[in-house]
């Protein structure tokens, strides 16, 4: 009997980038997915072991445990500051904040604005999820209009704290960065779209080219007191709404 | 060079530009203006970064990130902005990376004045930031002497990883005084094995100051912290003595007060009055045992100070009662005078 040969082609593999190790994140959150998408651009640009990655103060702070590259923790919210550091001393390293609502637009409002006003040669990636998920689900500056939080517990009433705020926008209005995108992470197509950015936002680095910024909206599904199936659709429908999908810079 | 007359805030930027300091960051405030504007002007000329931050709080988290990546990295300020510091340099202790911060201080609390002072002791020498940490704290009384423990600053911080507070005060900041630059070290710290640069042919490196696993992983840090601080209140202790052998009053002073504190021991001896001076030049670690030392026996032991007492705390505890310890201070921004000085020693004006 002629024996049949079987070719085989690896269609999908585990990043080299992303360490073998139990995930301690929640059922339905998406940093795990953006934690992946991360460890595939890094494999895919090559650029594992010229890689510094800023962890923030926030749920992602373990993001060091997961993508196998040099790491280093920030205070919250003084990530951009740190990573400013880092890339004066490496310019020819790519330097990665990654960073979560409170971090970003509360306590490192000041940082996040002056990184990208510089125009600071690090990629920024931006997990809004519109709420601080590690204290136990406290009003982020990204909480939506009416939210129920720990601190919010009526809803958020802009009459009292205001509005969200919107990061992409915001930064949209300075001349130095180079690439500003929203994305989120709610299903195949929008987990493809993001990698694409993030893929971007890192070649623009190593190309030298200067400040990108990544806002991907994410799920907290424990944070929400949602199923992780309902967290996508609020996602889609309520967050989206406020905080539009698109490329708003690419430079 | 030979002497040149130099700014004593001009004189630290040189002297961190000599010690290989190439990263500098700051935000602007008064009385110590004239360092960065000179890192301004001359870290370009000699390949270097010189970053205008928004704030105090990302000045030593840009110092904390250059540090990380295994640089020589400073910042300076004065009091007010020294406090926003503070939790860079918990967070720096707790990584254990190196950095110099300068201090020059001015009049408090608040914003208070923009005139020297020595308030900031505690702040500095206590901890100022959260968590069980110390920083090395030098005390410099000359634009001299703020060169040289500035060329030092930067081998200490390296060598213990950790930081150095440059604790001066506006009034030595902003005098001109002639001044031979130091010379490099020549030391050289190899930081290959932690700072981060990519993991290339290695495993990753990881700067953190947050340990949760195991659960006994915090103590462990702080013993290891503790082992640390230990070893350098072994080594690193200094202190200048002046007459004191003899000396039947016994002042103590740091920085700006001890240069006074020096010419009132000259003036007493001038009238027959035997006094003698130790200059704390380390605030920590403290010369406690030097002190106590040279404090047993004398008639009176008296802490001069440009503050309403705070080193006299240390003194007190170091001298333990073998002499009285009394205490002349002052506030606001005011120095003390030699004739004061001798007042509260002879119990007349000199």
């Amino acid at each position: 009997m002629p024996v049949e040969t079987v070719q085989e082609k690896v269609v999908y593999d585990r990043p080299r980038s992303l360490a073998e190790v139990p995930n301690h994140y929640c059922p339905g959150c998406g940093h795990g997915i953006i934690h992946k998408l991360i460890a595939q651009c890094i494999d895919e640009l090559g650029i594992q072991e010229s890689t510094i990655l800023v962890a923030p103060v926030g749920c992602s702070v373990l993001a060091y445990n997961y993508l196998l590259v040099d790491g280093c923790e920030a205070a919250h919210g003084r990530a951009p500051a740190v990573a400013t550091g880092i890339k004066r001393v490496h310019p020819d390293r790519t330097v990665i904040a990654y960073q979560g609502d409170g971090d970003l637009l509360a306590i490192g409002t000041a940082e996040t604005i002056h990184a990208a006003n510089r125009g600071e040669k690090i990629t920024v990636i931006f997990v809004n999820n519109a709420i601080y998920g590690m204290t136990g689900g406290q009003m982020a500056p990204t909480s939506l209009q009416a939210q129920k939080t720990k601190t919010s517990p009526y809803g958020r009433n802009p009459a009292d704290v205001g509005y969200p705020i919107r990061a992409c926008e915001l930064l949209n209005t300075l001349q130095a960065p180079v690439f500003i995108e929203r994305c989120s992470v709610t299903s195949v197509k929008t987990i493809l779209k993001t990698k694409r950015a993030i893929m971007k936002g890192l070649r623009n680095q190593v190309e030298g080219k200067g400040y990108s910024f990544i806002e991907i909206l994410s799920m907290c599904p424990t944070g929400w007191g949602l199923e992780p199936r309902e967290s996508t659709a609020w996602v889609d429908s309520e967050m989206t709404a406020v905080f539009p999908l698109g490329n708003l810079r690419d430079r | 060079m030979g002497v040149i007359l130099m700014k004593g805030n001009e004189a630290i930027g040189e002297a961190a530009i000599i010690a290989g300091c190439r990263h500098y960051f700051g935000y602007p405030i008064t009385p110590q203006n004239e360092l960065p504007a000179y890192m301004a002007a001359r870290l370009p000329k000699v390949g270097g970064t010189f970053l205008q931050a928004e704030s105090e709080v990302a000045a030593i988290n840009m110092v904390f990130g250059a540090a990380a990546a295994g640089a020589r990295a400073m910042t300076s300020s004065s009091s007010p902005g020294v406090s926003l510091k503070m939790e860079g340099v918990s967070y720096l202790a707790g990584a254990e990376l190196p950095a110099v911060v300068v201090n020059m201080m001015r009049g408090g609390p608040g914003l208070g004045n923009i005139a020297g002072a020595q308030g900031d002791y505690f702040q500095a020498v206590k901890g100022g930031g959260h968590g069980d940490y110390h920083s090395i704290v030098l005390a410099p009384s000359t634009v001299q002497e703020l060169a040289d423990l500035t060329v030092k600053a930067f081998d200490l911080a390296d060598q213990y990883r950790i930081v150095v507070i440059l604790l001066g005060d506006g009034f030595t900041g902003q005098m001109s005084e002639p001044v031979t630059l130091p010379q490099p070290t020549g030391k050289t710290f190899d930081k290959s094995a932690w700072s981060l640069s990519g993991a290339k042919g290695r495993d990753p490196h990881l700067i953190a100051s947050m340990r949760l696993n195991p659960t006994n992983a915090l103590e462990l840090l702080n013993g290891r912290l503790q082992e640390k601080y230990g070893q350098i209140e072994k080594s690193e202790t200094m202190w200048e003595s002046v007459r004191v052998e003899d000396a039947e009053y016994l002042l103590v002073g740091f920085g700006l007060s001890a240069r006074i504190c020096k010419s009132a021991v000259s003036a007493l001896r001038k009238s027959g009055v035997k006094a003698g001076l130790v200059r704390p030049i380390t605030l920590w670690p403290f010369p406690t045992a030097e002190i106590a030392a040279a404090a047993a026996g004398r008639k009176k032991v008296l802490v001069v100070e440009m503050n309403a007492g705070q080193m006299v705390q240390d003194v007190r505890l170091a001298v333990g009662g073998a002499a009285p310890v009394d205490f002349l201070g002052t506030l606001g921004g005011a120095t003390p005078q030699v004739d004061s000085i001798m007042e509260r020693i002879t119990g007349h004006a000199g």
